[in-house]
C-alpha cells in the first residue's frame, strides 16, 4: 500500500534527522569553511582551479564544550559577537588573564576572565578580535580537528600558535 | 576460526538483536530529548539574591523557551538565562534592560552614591541587569554581553508554589541589603 510505505519512509527520515542533529550538536560535525581569512590553513588560494571553486570541509568536535579548556593555537568555531546567527572559524591567540599585543597596534590588552582573543591565519584579510575585541568563551561552538575535503589536503589541523605575536 | 565463532553465536543472535533494538530505542529517546531541550523548551533551577524580589533566594524552578531567542525576539523586560561571560561553564539569570543601539542609564554603585552613567549598547550586544541592584553581578560590572550567550527566555514558574508574602516587604528590603550571598547560580537542564 502506498500510504503505509510513505509513512514508513517518513518515520525513518525523521528518526535519521533527529539522530543526525543530536550527534552533530553534541559530538562531531562537518562544516564548510567560507572565505579566506584562514588561508593557507583552509581555502588556500593556490593556482589550481579545482581548489578555488570548492570550499574546504572540516571536522569539528564538540567534546571541548564540556570543560571549555582550550589551548593556544586551537582553531575554533564560534558565534559572531556582532550577529548571533553567523559562525566564524579562527585560531585562538590568547586565553583569559593573559596580556596580549599584536604586531599592528602598540596597545597591550589584558584578556578579561572568560574571554579569548581569536585571529585568522591570513592577517591581511581577517575579521577577528582585531576588529571586535576578545570574545567570550561561551560563544565557542566547537574545535576544528581535521580537514576532510578536498582529498589532497585531508589531515589533522595542527594547533600552532599564530606567528609573530608577543606575549608578556 | 571466525566461522566457528559465528556458528556458536547462533542461539544468541536473537538476544543480541533484542538488546540492540532496546538500546536503539533508548538512544532515539535521548536524541528526541536533546532536540526538545536545546531548541524548544527546557527547565532551569535558579538560586541566589540577584533577582530579588522577582525570584526568591531559595531554589526556584522555571520553564524557559528557546524558540524566540533563536529568532532574535528578545525584548526589554524579558528574564533570560545566559552563559556567564566570565565563566562559560556557569549560567546566570538576568533581566534584559537594553538591546543593541539602546542608550542605557544606570547607577553603577547604588550603595555608595547616586551617580548615573550612560552607555550605548553596541551591535550584537545586550545589556542585562538583575532586579536586585545592590548585589547583582551584571552588565554594570562586565559590560554588555553578546546576544549569542543567551540560552533561553523564562516564561513560567513551576516551583515554589507560593508567592512571596508582600506584607513583610520592609524586612525583605533589609535582608536584601545585608545579604552576604554574592553567589548567584542557575542550573540549566542541558544534560
Amino acid at each position: 500500500m502506498a500510504t503505509s510505505f510513505l509513512w514508513n519512509y517518513t518515520k525513518k527520515f525523521v528518526t535519521a534527522s533527529i539522530i543526525t542533529v543530536t550527534v552533530s550538536d553534541r559530538y562531531v560535525t562537518v562544516i564548510p569553511v567560507r572565505g579566506d581569512s584562514m588561508s593557507p590553513t583552509f581555502n588556500p588560494k593556490s593556482g589550481s582551479l579545482m581548489e578555488d571553486v570548492f570550499d574546504d570541509y572540516v571536522l569539528v568536535e564538540k567534546f571541548c564544550l564540556g570543560k571549555y579548556k582550550f589551548s593556544h593555537g586551537d582553531v575554533v568555531v564560534f558565534r559572531s559577537p556582532l550577529n548571533h546567527k553567523e559562525t566564524h572559524i579562527k585560531r585562538i591567540a590568547a586565553l583569559p588573564g593573559e596580556w596580549f599585543s599584536t604586531y599592528h597596534n602598540s596597545d597591550v590588552v589584558q584578556i578579561p576572565l572568560g574571554h579569548c582573543w581569536v585571529e585568522g591565519d591570513n592577517t591581511a584579510s581577517s575579521m577577528d578580535s582585531k576588529s571586535f575585541g576578545p570574545i567570550p568563551l561561551g560563544l565557542i561552538r566547537g574545535r576544528v580537528t581535521h580537514v576532510v575535503w578536498p582529498p589532497p589536503r585531508i589531515g589533522a589541523v595542527k594547533s600552532i600558535p599564530p606567528q609573530g605575536l608577543a606575549f608578556f | 576460526m571466525v566461522a566457528t565463532i559465528f556458528r556458536n553465536l547462533g542461539p544468541y543472535v536473537s538476544a543480541i538483536k533484542a538488546a540492540w533494538g532496546k538500546t536503539f530505542v533508548i538512544f532515539k529517546g535521548f536524541c528526541f530529548l536533546h532536540i526538545t531541550s536545546t531548541y524548544v523548551i527546557s527547565a532551569a533551577v535558579t538560586s541566589g539574591p540577584s533577582m530579588l524580589p522577582t525570584m526568591e533566594l531559595r531554589p526556584n524552578v522555571f520553564l524557559m523557551e528557546k524558540i524566540s531567542t533563536r529568532f532574535g525576539k528578545v525584548s526589554r523586560g524579558d528574564i533570560v538565562v545566559l552563559r556567564n561571560p566570565q565563566d562559560p561553564r556557569r549560567f546566570m539569570t538576568k533581566r534584559v534592560v537594553g538591546l543593541e543601539g539602546d542608550s542605557v542609564t544606570y547607577i553603577s554603585n547604588p550603595d555608595n552614591d547616586d551617580k548615573f552613567e550612560t552607555i550605548v549598547v553596541p551591535k550584537g550586544g545586550v545589556w542585562v541587569e538583575g532586579d536586585n541592584k545592590y548585589i547583582s553581578n551584571d552588565s554594570r560590572n562586565f559590560g554588555p554581553i553578546s546576544y549569542g550567550l543567551i540560552q533561553g527566555k523564562m516564561f513560567w514558574k513551576i516551583l515554589p508554589l507560593n508567592d512571596i508574602d508582600l506584607s513583610g516587604i520592609n524586612d525583605l528590603k533589609r535582608s536584601i541589603r545585608s545579604c552576604k550571598l554574592k553567589f548567584c547560580n542557575t542550573i540549566v537542564f542541558n544534560f
